[in-house]
């Protein structure tokens, strides 16, 4: 039987549902990132630059647009004869005759043994499809042999304010792990897990049977690494050092971008030793025309700029009109900025139109009324396909989804705090 | 599929290109900040149905083939179907460098004996224009010709294209290469539809003869007993073959909109090699005007009228107007660039002023420090 040193299995099924609307028809690995990229470009790239062929991904919530993304794996060239990447959807089992949706992020892998075993691989190395990093999975793989360990898990050093919002493993000197602690109120080490395991399969094979039985929504975090240290097993952390980050919010999604548009960003994505890949279907020229002023911007292949745009990122085929104004604000790919609108501090998700004249972002900073939590950072939101028609105003923290009308907007404005969502097509 | 297609890459376009084609083939030649010569009619072979095509090349060819290395990216990779990169080769009894354009095809005969389509396009690879073959297909087939040749009406420039003088039914009864007294303004744009079959006899009667040039020793010596037709093509061509001008001026072609529009912006559209580079960067002190620009490109300084491929970087106070800037060439602090066609890789260091006029752009070959 071929073998297969290591396999990856990617999970991709969470919705992320701090993010609002920007993950409401899509799961969050699926969500724009830096311009041209999607979250799950990241983790996918690493592994092919890692030397890792053979990825799973696992999806569940909305995964449509990961789907269409991912394909057969051209991009990253995953479209091999042996291997590959393959999507692991929940599905209905024989023997029986319902399905069963993946209930936590073991019991997901537990699902799939079967496509792990059909690949026969010696380690398994797990991923979440939701973090920005370059990281190569072949250096952690070489120290998981040679130390020996059933489990390495990648940790990145925290401050001790920010420790208690991680998982923190807590280490002897040598690296080796004794204990595990989600979120503690009073962390004793700032080593955070970040959701990067490699595992001997046989090893966590063992495991997941046995902790399907007791945990039927079975979890890394919470139950196989402690069932495992529990039992004695080795477990070693992988010291990373470099750019993490988790995209988890609103707000840190838009600092993380951001971050991209510095002149010297911490995380380079100009260097051709680690390359990102993406699907882009294609990758026409951008246009700036003459009377267009776009500085400290990352503007996306097939853009084409008449008006200003400062401080921004622009995914693929975005157009802004004639003396529009863009700034401080995320637009995705195939979004129509009209001729003279003004845009700040905001998130335009992918093939949205905004009208000629209309103003964005502007007035009080007031938390969104529905949501208060998700949207209080002062940035207004619009969902992908949402129109937003010509001359309204719009404030802070808003958030607005699908086709809407002048009618949605009381005296033209929307004011800040307040949404619209309109459902249907 | 009807048809195959037969993309004459071969041409030798050294004296007139100059530095640019020393190393590489006309057809491999980067156009609009993203694009190659051939990726045009690549895509309007891909786009119009044409599942199967031959790229026949030998000058360069090294150039030609790093680029086509995989035909995914123009949905060539089929079971039926596929790209095909020819050069010349040697057998047990001839080793021939194509010897002209019919020449190059009928060494590579066996494609056209193996295929089972009815019909093959034939057209040069180092146009840039968009078409839909299958159109001249059809009225190839409900015309009746042997032969199609697509046409274009021209305003100037006449005496560097073959001019053809059809009559009222569409007929071509004269056809002059490079005349100096043109008889009308239709231009040969070098496209031909013909059936498989006619094609093969009509080679392997005439090359063994010695007739190893299609347009003079097929176009215009059948056009009597041959039914040949005029198909008139209305869009935007343009051949970068006839020199360093027409190089340019295609490229600038590109800042207007009405021409890069159905490029870039109509469905279906020119596919590229996929090369995955991160979004231009735009830094404080950018200032980019008037001018198209791919991926990976850093700006830090000013920008006018230009074409900017990918990768390039534009240094702090360094300012570049009017020219051409291909892949990866890094233009330092303070410079000053203008009417300039900077080929791949070059280093202009800070504070060099590289200076040439509409007429006459300076030409910096690959690699080139300055």
């Amino acid at each position: 039987m071929r073998k297969n040193e290591m396999l990856a299995m990617l999970l991709a099924g969470g919705q992320g549902s701090r993010l609002g609307v920007l993950t409401r028809k899509v799961a969050k690995p699926a969500v724009s990132f830096g311009g041209r990229y999607r979250i799950i470009d990241f983790p996918l790239s690493n592994c092919i630059n890692s030397g890792v062929n053979t990825v799973g991904v696992l999806t569940q919530y909305q995964p449509l647009r990961l789907n269409q993304h991912i394909g057969i794996g051209i991009p990253w060239d995953l479209d091999r004869k042996n291997g590959g990447v393959t999507i692991l959807a929940p599905h209905v089992k024989g023997g029986g005759d319902s399905g069963e949706w993946f209930m936590g992020t073991a019991n997901a892998i537990y699902q799939n043994i079967d496509y792990i075993d059909n690949n026969n691989p010696e380690y398994v190395l797990i991923l979440s499809g939701d973090h920005i990093y370059k990281m190569d999975y072949s250096d952690m793989l070489r120290e998981h042999k040679e130390t020996g360990a059933a489990a390495t898990i990648a940790v990145l050093e925290v401050t001790m304010e920010e420790a208690s919002r991680f998982g923190i493993m807590n280490t002897n000197p040598d690296g080796s792990i004794y204990e595990f602690e989600e979120k503690p109120a009073n962390p004793k080490s700032n080593l955070a897990s970040m959701g990067i395991y490699i595992f001997t399969w046989d090893r966590l094979r063992d495991a997941l049977i046995e902790d399907n039985e007791i945990h039927p929504d079975s979890d890394f975090g919470k139950h196989i690494i402690p069932k495992m240290l529990d039992e004695g097993q080795k477990l070693q952390s992988y010291r990373f050092q470099g750019y993490w980050k988790d995209v988890g919010t609103i707000e840190s999604y838009w600092e993380s971008n951001m971050e991209l548009i510095r002149t010297l960003p911490e995380f380079n994505l100009y260097e051709s030793r680690w390359k990102v890949y993406t699907n882009s279907d294609h990758q026409p020229p951008a246009f700036t025309g003459v009377e267009a002023k776009v500085s400290e911007a990352l503007i996306s292949d097939g853009c084409e700029i008449y008006g200003e745009v400062t401080r921004s990122i622009l995914g693929d085929e975005v157009y802004v009109g004639e003396g529009a104004i863009v700034r401080d604000s995320i637009i995705m790919g195939k979004t129509v900025i009209g001729a003279g609108a003004v845009i700040e501090r905001c998130i335009i998700d992918e093939r949205c139109v905004v009208g000629e004249g209309v103003q964005m972002g502007i007035g009080e900073n007031i938390p969104n009324e529905r949501k208060p939590g998700i949207y209080d950072s002062g940035i207004t939101v619009l969902g992908d396909h949402t129109t937003i028609p010509a001359n309204v105003k719009i404030g802070k923290n808003c958030v607005a989804y699908g086709k809407t009308v002048e009618s949605d907007y009381p005296n033209g404005v929307l004011v800040s705090g307040k949404s619209i969502v309109k459902e249907g097509k | 599929m009807k048809a195959i297609g037969v993309i004459l890459a071969g041409g030798n376009n050294k004296g007139r290109l100059g530095q640019l084609t020393e190393n590489r083939a006309a057809a491999a030649l980067p156009i609009a900040s993203s694009y190659r010569a051939i990726d045009f009619v690549l895509s309007n072979m891909s786009n119009s149905g044409i599942g199967k095509v031959a790229v026949l090349t030998q000058y360069n060819s090294r150039s030609l083939r790093d680029h086509l290395t995989s035909s995914k990216w123009w949905d060539f990779g089929r079971k039926q179907g596929g790209l095909f990169v020819f050069t010349p080769y040697i057998s047990s009894t001839e080793s021939n460098w194509f010897r002209g354009t019919a020449d190059s095809i009928y060494q590579n005969i066996s494609y056209l004996l193996r295929s089972t389509e009815e019909y093959v396009v034939v057209t040069s690879g180092d146009a840039i224009y968009k078409i839909d073959y299958s159109k001249v297909i059809n009225q190839h087939v409900e015309s009746g010709a042997d032969i199609t040749v697509v046409y274009k009406k021209m305003e100037d420039n006449l005496r560097n294209f073959g001019i053809m003088e059809m009559n009222e039914a569409g007929r071509m009864i004269g056809f002059e290469e490079k005349p100096e007294q043109a008889k009308t303004n239709c231009a040969s744009l070098g496209m031909y539809v013909i059936s498989r079959t006619l094609l093969i006899d009509l080679l392997t009667q005439g090359v063994p003869e010695g007739k190893y040039d299609w347009v003079g020793d097929y176009i215009c010596e059948n056009k009597d007993t041959l039914q040949i037709y005029g198909y008139e093509f209305e869009g935007y061509w343009s051949t970068i073959s006839t020199g360093i001008i027409a190089y340019y001026k295609t490229n600038m072609d590109f800042l207007k909109k009405e021409v890069r529009n159905p490029f870039i912006n109509e469905y279906p559209y020119i596919e590229t090699k996929a090369k995955d580079e991160p979004p231009a960067k735009y830094n404080v002190g950018a200032d980019v005007r008037g001018s198209i620009v791919g991926s990976g490109t850093i700006f830090n300084g000013v920008v006018e009228s230009s074409v900017i491929f990918r990768k390039v970087f534009v240094g702090e106070g360094a300012s570049v107007k009017h020219s051409i800037i291909m892949e990866g060439t890094t233009i330092g602090k303070g410079c000053k660039i203008e009417y300039a066609i900077l080929d791949k890789d070059v280093v202009v260091s800070d504070g060099k002023d590289v200076i040439g006029t509409l007429d006459y752009p300076v030409v910096l070959k690959k690699g080139t420090v300055i």
